[in-house]
């Protein structure tokens, strides 16, 4: 089965329906809730459907996006340099750092740190602690060895995730409560100033990994094929597995782990535009911004006035999904 | 050259002119692979010298390197779904910049396939093609470079008869073009037909080099291979090599 090539034309016609199609999601979703609103006494400023359309929802859906784009971008990046189509933005063991740190602050109780949200904070640091301690075990002679970081990985993974349940078991009851949503990932309304940082401190670096796609295509198939192409492939490397792991823990810590995304978003695309990351990295921010926040409204109206984590709806929506593209016809061209 | 404490690599002393077709060639562990990387930029970190147009190869940056320089690998693993052309369009990597190719890049790009006759599938899918098909789209990527010295590994394991017949000619028309061409192979019959100079290894070491039809004699090829040889010559005069008594 043929693949179509890639062209400008084609690159900028398939980014633009992403757009359109993210565009529509922010447009509609915030309208679909519990309670019916209406948009145009929304923008008038009529209550309740102001406070529930821009102070509940909006910044909700615009939070699902960030995370939902930037989850996807992770996984297409993880895959790239660990050229394992199995691999996730949570295989080097990030979100079990983020999610450590974030269990610490709720067991301590430490409610600030250096003026930020102690939960915020101490996931972050937690993912950034995690990064440092996977790369300084994988790296021999400055260069950073794919396999020795997936076992890496695979082992400060492990070692996160009995310290959760250790600090789990020594929470009192209201804290193993919030543990336990925290670690199940959801989306919270916040701040539009805390929207606003996410996307400042992310978005540049998707565009950057935009402009770059070209090294990312040649890093994908491997690192001598990379480097005899005139790419600094050590240089590549750590920071597109810094960068990697900043986008991913920069959402986790506000969410929490939330699955799926990171993996199915990529592999659907890939089925659906080819391997070439200047389609793949525009087409899985942009769908996976939509991908999530349509995960998000449905875990908010499916059981409403109760909530469902969106973990639990992204892996039910792409479960079934994986497994119809693992038994279409189209799955030459991915697998 | 050393991996850990093994030297792979030692007292190789070499003078690789242009326009030229020069064969290394070797038994299992003679250092023809590592010997390839270093010309290639691969491996940096080495002892001695090794130079391209008077500078140290570990001292150009990669871009430059890859503007003259280009490397055909015995084997492509790929994960990823990418098409044959879009492998070979890998090959302007160091002359773009931006997103997209300039129409000299696509130009190269349809030179290349042309030439190694990989038109036909450009829009599969790179790991739906045979061995041969895959070696000729990855050689299609290499030439896509417009190399001034084309290093290969191996470049017939792959290839039938007319293909193998063909990659000569592409190698030979280089050459004449002026590019130095260093391929390695353990086929001492292909070094003999296509190469202008042949330098054999054995254990990291260089036991012989010059033209083919001086440097393929039964002595040297036991000495190197540890196996008997009977040398004769075709009706064009080249050395064709049996093995065995």
């Amino acid at each position: 089965m043929a693949i179509e090539p890639v062209s400008a034309k084609r690159v900028w016609g398939v980014s633009g329906a992403s757009l359109v199609a993210l565009a529509a999601a922010l447009a509609v979703l915030p309208l679909i809730g519990s309670v019916r609103i209406d948009y145009s006494r929304a923008l008038a400023g009529a209550s309740p459907d102001y406070e529930i359309f821009f102070r509940a929802r909006l910044p909700r859906v615009l939070l699902s996006g960030i995370v939902g784009g930037v989850l996807a971008t992770a996984g297409v990046l993880f895959q790239a340099l660990l050229r394992d189509a199995l691999a996730t933005p949570y295989t080097l063991g990030v979100s079990s750092g983020a999610s450590l740190g974030a269990v610490l602050a709720i067991v301590f109780g430490w409610s600030s740190i250096a003026g930020l949200s102690g939960l915020w904070a101490a996931a972050f640091l937690g993912a950034g602690i995690t990064l440092l301690l996977v790369m300084t075990v994988a790296s021999e002679r400055r260069h950073l060895s794919s396999f020795t970081l997936l076992l890496a990985g695979v082992t400060i993974n492990s070692i996160a995730t009995a310290l959760i349940l250790f600090f789990h078991n020594l929470a009192s009851f209201s804290q193993s409560f919030a543990i336990t949503r925290w670690l199940m990932g959801g989306i919270e309304p916040v701040p539009y100033v805390t929207l606003a940082w996410l996307a400042v401190a992310t978005l540049p670096v998707i565009l950057w990994l935009f402009w770059t796609a070209r090294e990312w295509n040649l890093l994908s198939i491997g690192e001598e094929w990379a480097a005899v192409r005139g790419v600094s492939t050590s240089r590549l490397l750590l920071i597109g597995y810094i960068t990697a792991s900043f986008l991913t823990a920069s959402v986790t810590s506000f969410t929490g782990p939330i699955g799926f995304v990171g993996l199915i978003v990529p592999h659907a695309l890939r089925m659906a535009f080819g391997a070439d990351h200047r389609l793949l990295i525009p087409a899985s921010f942009l769908l996976g911004a939509t991908f999530l926040a349509l995960c998000d409204t449905i875990a908010r109206v499916l059981l409403a006035p109760a909530e469902i984590p969106v973990g639990v709806v992204t892996a039910l929506l792409g479960g079934p999904f994986f497994i119809w593209m693992l038994r279409s016809k189209r799955r030459s061209l991915w697998l | 050259m050393s991996y850990g404490r093994h030297e792979v690599l030692r007292a190789v002393t070499l003078d690789l002119p242009a326009g030229a077709v020069v064969t290394i060639t070797g038994p299992n562990g003679a250092g023809k692979s590592t010997l390839l990387s270093i010309l290639g930029g691969l491996r940096r970190e080495y002892a001695g010298s090794c130079r391209f147009h008077d500078r140290e190869v570990r001292g150009w940056t990669r871009r430059a390197f890859a503007q003259q320089v280009s490397v055909v690998p015995q084997r492509v693993q790929m994960e990823f779904p990418f098409t044959a052309e879009q492998v070979v369009t890998m090959g302007r990597t160091p002359f773009c910049n931006g997103l997209f190719e300039s129409p000299e890049d696509h130009a190269a790009v349809e030179r290349a396939m042309q030439i190694t006759d990989t038109v036909e599938f450009r829009s599969r899918d790179f790991r739906s093609l045979s061995g041969g098909e895959r070696q000729r789209v990855v050689l299609a990527s290499a030439l896509a470079q417009t190399p001034r010295v084309l290093l290969l590994d191996e470049p017939t394991t792959f290839l039938d008869p007319e293909h193998q017949v063909s990659l000569f000619r592409i190698l030979r028309g280089l050459a004449g073009k002026g590019v130095l061409v260093v391929a390695v192979t353990h086929d001492l019959n292909i070094a003999a037909r296509c190469s202008d100079r042949l330098i054999m290894l054995r254990a990291g070491e260089m036991r012989a080099a010059g033209r083919p039809a001086e440097v393929l004699e039964p002595a040297t090829i036991r000495n190197v291979f540890s196996v008997d040889a009977q040398i004769h010559q075709t009706p064009a005069g080249i050395p064709w090599i049996f093995y065995g008594d």
